[in-house]
C-alpha cells in the first residue's frame, strides 16, 4: 500500500536519525528515529500499519522473548517487522515500522499499558496476552487496571483474534469479551494477583488439575467461587517440554533459551502463530534458533569471570530467575535500581522468595542495592553491597557468576561489563 | 512480661493473598527474626480469605492491597470479630495502608461508597482529591513513642483523618501520610499501630519493629543492624533532598 507523501518523509527522517545514532554508539536508534517520525507525522503508526498483518503482543513478563520468538517463526514464511531491541512504547513501534518492508507481517511487543492505544492506531489482526502481575506500583496503582483496559479496548476490536493465557484469572477476564479466541495452557507459577476474582472481587479457588502437567509452571485449574469467570479450556497446551494441540498432536519444544518460562512464551508465540492462520509445527522448530533475546542470558568475560546476565523486572520474574540461576556454591551478583523505567518503590523486593539463595555469597549492587542487602539479612543469606557492577564481579569470586538484575540495572551491568 | 498466649510468640499474617500488594509481608519476616535472633522462638500463621482466623496470636498484621480484596477482607473480620477479641486479650496489631483503612470506622471500596470499617482506631477514610499520592515518606514520630525519624514509600488515593479518640503514629516530614489537613501520619491507640509507609517499614525502621514487640513481651535489648542504619541513612537523605517536580506539586497543592 502506498503511504501518503507526509508519511513518507516522516519515515525516511526517522531512518536518517536512527542510523545517525547508531553509528554514534547510542544504542539501536530506533527510539529516537520513531520520535523524529511521530514529530513530523503524528498519525505514522496508524499509517505504516495499515495493509499490513500485525500482532501485538503484551503482558507484565515475556513481552520481549515472546515477540522474538514469534518474530523468528514468522520470518521464515517471509519478511517481518518486529521492534526487536524490545523498545514497547510509541516511538519504538513507529522506529520498527519506518523500513517500509511491503508485504512484511507485523510482530510488535507492546507495554502493558499502552496496548489500548496501540491497538486503536493499527487495528490488529491479533493480540497475544500473556500475563498480568504486580510492576511499577507507584506508576500504575493497581494491576486490574490493566486488564480493564485491555478489556475496554477488545470491545471496540472486533476483528482481532485474542490469544491469551488460561492459567492467569486476569487476563482470561480481559480476553473473555473477545469475539475471537485462541487460548493457550502455560501454566503459571505467580497467583499472587489472582487472589480475588477480576470480575466480581471474590474468591479464586485453585485446584489440581486432572491429567496433563504444564511443565514446572503448575498448571492449575482455577474457578471464582462465586461468577462464572472459570479456567476455559485451551486449544493449545504445554505438556513437560511439548506444546500438544487439540488434535492430540505433540510438538517437542527445543529451546536454547533456558527454563519454563520460555517454554510458556514458546507456546504463547505458537498461538500466535495459529491466530495468524500458519502451521505451529514449523513455527516451534523455527524458535530454536534464538540464543539471546536482548542480551539476556548472555555470557561475558570479565577480567577472566564468566557472566552470565539474566533479567528479571518485578516479583513473578524474579520467582522464574530464581529457578534459572546455577546451583550453589556458584556466587550471584545482584542488581537492584528503582528509576522511572522500574518503579521507584523497590518493597517487591520482599515478595521475592531471595531465601533460596542461602548457602552461597551474593554480592548485592545498582542503585538500590541497600534495601536487597536488608532483604538479604533478614533472608539470612550471606552478602555484600559493592557500588559498581564490575567490582562486584571481582567481590563475587570464582571462574563463574550469575548475575540478575531488574530493568535499569540490567542495562547498567551490560554496559559496564562491556567487553 | 510475657506473651499472652505463653509458648513461642505467634505472629498472624492476615490475607496475605488481599493485602500483601506492595510487599508488606516481610514485616512477618522482620518481626520473626528480630525475635529470633534474641532468642524467642516465633511462629508466622498465615490466614487466607475464607480461613478462620485464629484468636490467640501475639501479634497481627495487615498490609495493603487494592481496593476490592480490601473490601473482602474487612468483610470477614467484621464477620468474625476475631480481630477484636484478640486486641482485648492484649495481642498488637501492625496495619499498612489499605489495612489501616480496614481498621477505621469507614473506608472506601471499589464502588466509591463508604465501607464499615472495625473502629479498632478512630479514624475515617475518604477518596482524596486529585490523583494518588505516591512517593518518598519522612514521618517525626510522636515523642512519646521515643522513635528516630521513620521512612517509608507512600502510594494511595485516600486519605484519612484522625477522630477525637485517636493518636497519630507522627507528624510528616516529607510526602503526604494521612493527608487530612493536619500533617499527621497514621494512628495509635494501644498496642494497635496504623500507617501509610510502605518499604516494608518493618523493614526501614527496626525500631517501630522493636517498640510493636516490646509492647507484648518486654523491653529487648539492642541489636546491631548495620545494613538498615546504611539504608536509613541513603533514605532520609534522598527524601529530604528537594526534587524539583514533586516539590513544586506539593507546594502549589498545600496553598
Amino acid at each position: 500500500m502506498d503511504l501518503p507523501l507526509r508519511t513518507r518523509a516522516a519515515a525516511l527522517a526517522g531512518r536518517v536519525v536512527s542510523e545517525v545514532s547508531r553509528r554514534a554508539g547510542r544504542g539501536a536508534g530506533s527510539v529516537i528515529g520513531g520520535r523524529v517520525t511521530l514529530a513530523v507525522d503524528p498519525s505514522a503508526l496508524e499509517q505504516m500499519a495499515a495493509g499490513h498483518k500485525v500482532a501485538l503482543v503484551s503482558g507484565t513478563n515475556g513481552k520481549t522473548t515472546t515477540t522474538r520468538l514469534l518474530a523468528a517463526a514468522l520470518s521464515t514464511r517471509g519478511p517481518v517487522e518486529t521492534n526487536a531491541a524490545g523498545s514497547n512504547l510509541l516511538p519504538g513501534l513507529v522506529g520498527a515500522l519506518s523500513y517500509e518492508r511491503p508485504g512484511a507481517v507485523v510482530a510488535l511487543e507492546v507495554d502493558e499499558g499502552l496496548l489500548s492505544d496501540a491497538a486503536a492506531a493499527v487495528t490488529p489482526d491479533v493480540v497475544v496476552l500473556l500475563n498480568l502481575s504486580r510492576d511499577q506500583l507507584d506508576r500504575i496503582g493497581e494491576v486490574r487496571l490493566h486488564a480493564l483496559s485491555w478489556r475496554r479496548m477488545l470491545d471496540t476490536q472486533p476483528s482481532t483474534t485474542v490469544v491469551a493465557n488460561v492459567d492467569d484469572p486476569l487476563v482470561v477476564w480481559a480476553a473473555d469479551s473477545a469475539a475471537t479466541k485462541v487460548w493457550v495452557g502455560t501454566g503459571q507459577r505467580w497467583r499472587e494477583d489472582a487472589a480475588a476474582c477480576p470480575a466480581c472481587g471474590n474468591r479464586i479457588r485453585w485446584a489440581p488439575i486432572s491429567g496433563g502437567s504444564a511443565g514446572d509452571g503448575q498448571a492449575a485449574d482455577w474457578a471464582c467461587s462465586s461468577c462464572s469467570l472459570r479456567r476455559p479450556k485451551p486449544e493449545l497446551w504445554l505438556e513437560g517440554r511439548d506444546l500438544v494441540l487439540l488434535d492430540g498432536q505433540r510438538l517437542p519444544i527445543n529451546l536454547q533459551l533456558p527454563g519454563w518460562c520460555n517454554l510458556a512464551n514458546a507456546a504463547m508465540a505458537a498461538g500466535g502463530v495459529v491466530a495468524l492462520g500458519q502451521d505451529p509445527a514449523w513455527a516451534v522448530q523455527a524458535m530454536a534458533r534464538v540464543g539471546t533475546v536482548a542480551g539476556r542470558y548472555e555470557q561475558v568475560t570479565v577480567d577472566g569471570v564468566r557472566v552470565r546476565l539474566l533479567l528479571a523486572k518485578n516479583p513473578a520474574g524474579w520467582a522464574e530467575a530464581l529457578e534459572l540461576i546455577r546451583p550453589a556454591p556458584l556466587p550471584v551478583i545482584i542488581g537492584i535500581n528503582a528509576r522511572v523505567a522500574d518503579g521507584h518503590d523497590p518493597s517487591w523486593l520482599w515478595d521475592v522468595p531471595f531465601e533460596k539463595l542461602r548457602g552461597r555469597h551474593v554480592v548485592a549492587t545498582g542503585d538500590r542495592g541497600r534495601d536487597l542487602a536488608v532483604r538479604l539479612r533478614y533472608a539470612g543469606v550471606d552478602h555484600e553491597f559493592v557500588d559498581d557492577y564490575r567490582a562486584a564481579v571481582k567481590a563475587a569470586g570464582g571462574p563463574k557468576v550469575d548475575l540478575a538484575a531488574n530493568y535499569t540495572s540490567f542495562q547498567d551491568a551490560r554496559l559496564a561489563l562491556r567487553e | 512480661m510475657s506473651n499472652p498466649s505463653g509458648g513461642s510468640f505467634s505472629i498472624a499474617v492476615l490475607y496475605p493473598e488481599l493485602l500483601g500488594t506492595y510487599g508488606d509481608g516481610g514485616n512477618a519476616t522482620v518481626l520473626a527474626r528480630r525475635l529470633e535472633w534474641r532468642g524467642i522462638e516465633a511462629e508466622m500463621v498465615e490466614v487466607t480469605a475464607g480461613e478462620a482466623t485464629p484468636r490467640t496470636c501475639d501479634l497481627y498484621l495487615l498490609g495493603g492491597g487494592e481496593d476490592g480484596p480490601q473490601t473482602l477482607a474487612a468483610r470477614e473480620l467484621l464477620a468474625s470479630r476475631a480481630l477484636h477479641q484478640a486486641v482485648d486479650k492484649g495481642a498488637a496489631v501492625l496495619a499498612v495502608c489499605a489495612g489501616f483503612q480496614v481498621l477505621g470506622t469507614t473506608f472506601v471500596g471499589p464502588d466509591g461508597a463508604a465501607h464499615e470499617g472495625l473502629g479498632l482506631l478512630d479514624v475515617s477514610t475518604v477518596r482524596g482529591d486529585g490523583g494518588r499520592r505516591v512517593g518518598e515518606i519522612v514521618v517525626e514520630a510522636d515523642p512519646d513513642l521515643g522513635l528516630p525519624e521513620l521512612t517509608g514509600y507512600e502510594n494511595h488515593a485516600c486519605v484519612t483523618a484522625l477522630g477525637p479518640d485517636a493518636r497519630a503514629l507522627g507528624k510528616v516530614s516529607v510526602g503526604y501520610g494521612n493527608d487530612s489537613g493536619d500533617g499527621s501520619e497514621g494512628a495509635v491507640a494501644g498496642r494497635i499501630v496504623g500507617t501509610y509507609l510502605h518499604g516494608p517499614v518493618l523493614a526501614r525502621n527496626p525500631a517501630l519493629a522493636d517498640h510493636i514487640l516490646a509492647s507484648v513481651v518486654g523491653p529487648l535489648d539492642p541489636l546491631d543492624d548495620p545494613d538498615v542504619d546504611a539504608l536509613r541513612v541513603e533514605r532520609l537523605a534522598a527524601a529530604h533532598r528537594p526534587h524539583p517536580i514533586t516539590s513544586t506539586r506539593r507546594w502549589v497543592r498545600r496553598r
